[in-house]
């Protein structure tokens, strides 16, 4: 089968934008993925479009309401946190399959304020606060002091993914806060669930993205390789069984499927990877995916916070953009974000933040429930 | 409104003149153990496999978090945990009789499940319910 690339990809500010409906906000991406190619929504020959929210909304075709009604099908995704990455995999699956030869995926989000989570069942009395909780900070704390009774991993080490993430998304000007966050500011922080603060919970915003993704022949018939970004693998997964996942829902083990199954794909191995761009929802969930991703030995992931590995500059940079952490994290939009961060890099275009010389990348996105979509993306030779 | 209280979740049994206790399903096939009426089992995909038996009442601390936001009019901190059952099954509740600190609690603890009032909260109709509780042992 032939190769399938992202030729045009951008995405939004992320912040709060009450005032502008779904579909305008997805147009906005829409409209700058088209602008980084050069094209316009006539050349496009399908649109897959990820929201959360308003699952059964027809977004996708309101989107095109906005900026086109060309006629061509819409397919409307919504898969947990992973729904961006999802969209983007519908497209490339189509275009590998030879079906279409140029589709556009958009990710788009509308965020309300507060915690997510721990609704849970219309009958009978509210369970949160009585049978623990079921809050997402609450879960990913959960999840992270099973790695701190595997590993000893520490509370500062979880904080210490916050104080990088805030101080990469300070190079940021899409990121939706561009603060620095001394390690005793981000401790000292409102206690959620512990051992998350505030600051290492993830901002609920609104934000877009947008890819277009092209055949290597299109891509080629339309000039377009020189900045094109090659998808060398697309991997999603659901959980497999686990005994405890009734009441912990388990974000490694789908995470760990979906790597081991992308990193043959692509025909790389962990060491081959110049950048990660991952799903940091919590800072205690980075940390469980140093190993999962397999960037580091199993138990070692406080010692590669602690040595700086995961910085920029580092032997491996995660979530050079800030993160969801602090660029942001609308659900349905996230998982095309990550391909546009990763992609920027590839094209040697991330201004400050850039990481030297990368030639791969992967992106990582997980949604409970649970999905998980991983992408590697190299630069076109 | 019904005479007595309500279990708070379908797989807390009340039989009448006896004790309260947590019910689980195995499956024959594997031995995966699930919480709640089901028929398959999601581990090995048998069919028509599920046996029920009484949850234990005792078990051991696997993880837990301790939280300070909740929603309006729960009282925090409160610790949530999730507790493997001697026998299979691990349930998540609250911990309580132990102070809400990282220092305090320790992997591995031996806790005890108790029945109790739900925390006096009723549903639309006026009923009351019972819950379970994690104590240390
Ligand atoms: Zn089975």
């Amino acid at each position: 089968m032939a190769d399938a690339y992202v030729v045009g990809v951008d995405m939004i500010k992320f912040g709060r934008f009450p005032e502008k409906s779904v579909p305008q906000l997805g147009a906005e991406a829409a409209l700058l993925a088209l602008d980084d190619c050069g094209l316009t929504i006539k050349d496009m020959q399908a649109l897959y479009c990820g929201n959360l929210n308003q699952a059964s909304g027809m977004v996708g075709q309101r989107l095109l309401q906005e900026i086109g009604q060309t006629g061509i099908p819409v397919v409307n995704v919504s898969n947990a946190c992973a729904t961006g990455a999802t969209a983007f995999r519908e497209a490339w699956m189509s275009v590998k399959a030879d079906v279409y030869d140029i589709v556009l995926a958009v990710g788009v989000e509308q965020m309300g304020k507060g915690l997510l989570g721990g609704g849970g069942g219309s009958k009978g009395i509210s369970k949160e606060g009585l049978l623990g909780s079921g809050t997402m900070p609450s879960v990913f704390a959960e999840a992270g002091l099973e790695h701190t009774r595997n590993h000893g991993t520490t509370f500062e080490q979880f904080a210490k993914v916050s104080v990088k993430n805030h101080h990469h998304s300070t190079m940021n000007a899409k990121a939706m806060y561009q603060i620095e966050t001394p390690l005793e500011v981000v401790m000292n922080a409102e206690m959620i669930s512990y051992p998350n603060t505030k600051l290492m919970c993830s901002v609920n915003v609104d934000g877009s993205a947008a890819a277009v993704i092209a055949s290597e022949q299109k891509a080629r018939e339309l000039g377009l390789m020189d900045r094109a970004i090659k998808v060398r693998a697309s991997v999603l997964t659901s959980d497999p069984w686990q005994e405890r996942d009734l009441v912990m829902p388990d974000v490694n083990s789908c995470t760990r499927m979906a790597s081991k199954s992308a990193y043959e794909m692509a025909g790389v191995g962990p060491e081959d990877i110049d950048l990660v761009e991952l799903h940091d929802c919590f800072a205690t969930a980075e940390i469980l995916h140093y190993e999962n991703l397999g960037l580091c030995e199993e138990g070692e992931a406080g010692r590669l916070i602690d040595d700086g590995d995961v910085e920029l500059g580092g032997r491996i940079p995660v979530n050079v953009s800030g993160g969801l952490l602090s660029k942001g994290h609308p659900l349905g939009a996230t998982g095309i974000a990550n391909i546009y961060e990763v992609s920027t890099h590839l094209r040697g275009e991330a201004g400050r933040r850039q990481v030297e010389d990368a030639k791969i990348g992967l992106t990582h996105v997980i949604g409970l429930g649970s999905a998980c979509g991983i992408h590697i993306l190299e630069k076109a030779a | 409104m019904s005479d007595g209280p309500l279990p708070v979740v379908s797989y807390l049994k009340m039989p009448e003149g006896g004790k309260p206790y947590l019910e689980g399903h195995r499956c024959d096939v594997c031995g995966a153990v699930f919480l709640g009426e089901r028929r398959h089992c999601s581990k090995c995909g048998a069919r028509d496999s599920m046996s029920t038996f009484q949850l234990s009442n005792r078990g051991t601390l696997y993880s837990y978090s301790i939280v300070h936001r909740s929603f309006p009019g729960n009282d925090v901190p409160y610790i949530s945990a999730i507790v493997d059952l001697e026998g299979g099954g691990t349930i998540k509740g609250n911990l309580i009789g132990i102070e809400a600190d990282p220092e305090k609690i320790s992997f591995g603890m031996p806790v005890e499940v108790i029945f109790d009032d739900a925390l006096g909260r009723k549903d639309g109709d006026g009923n009351s319910y019972l819950s379970y509780f994690f104590k240390p042992a």
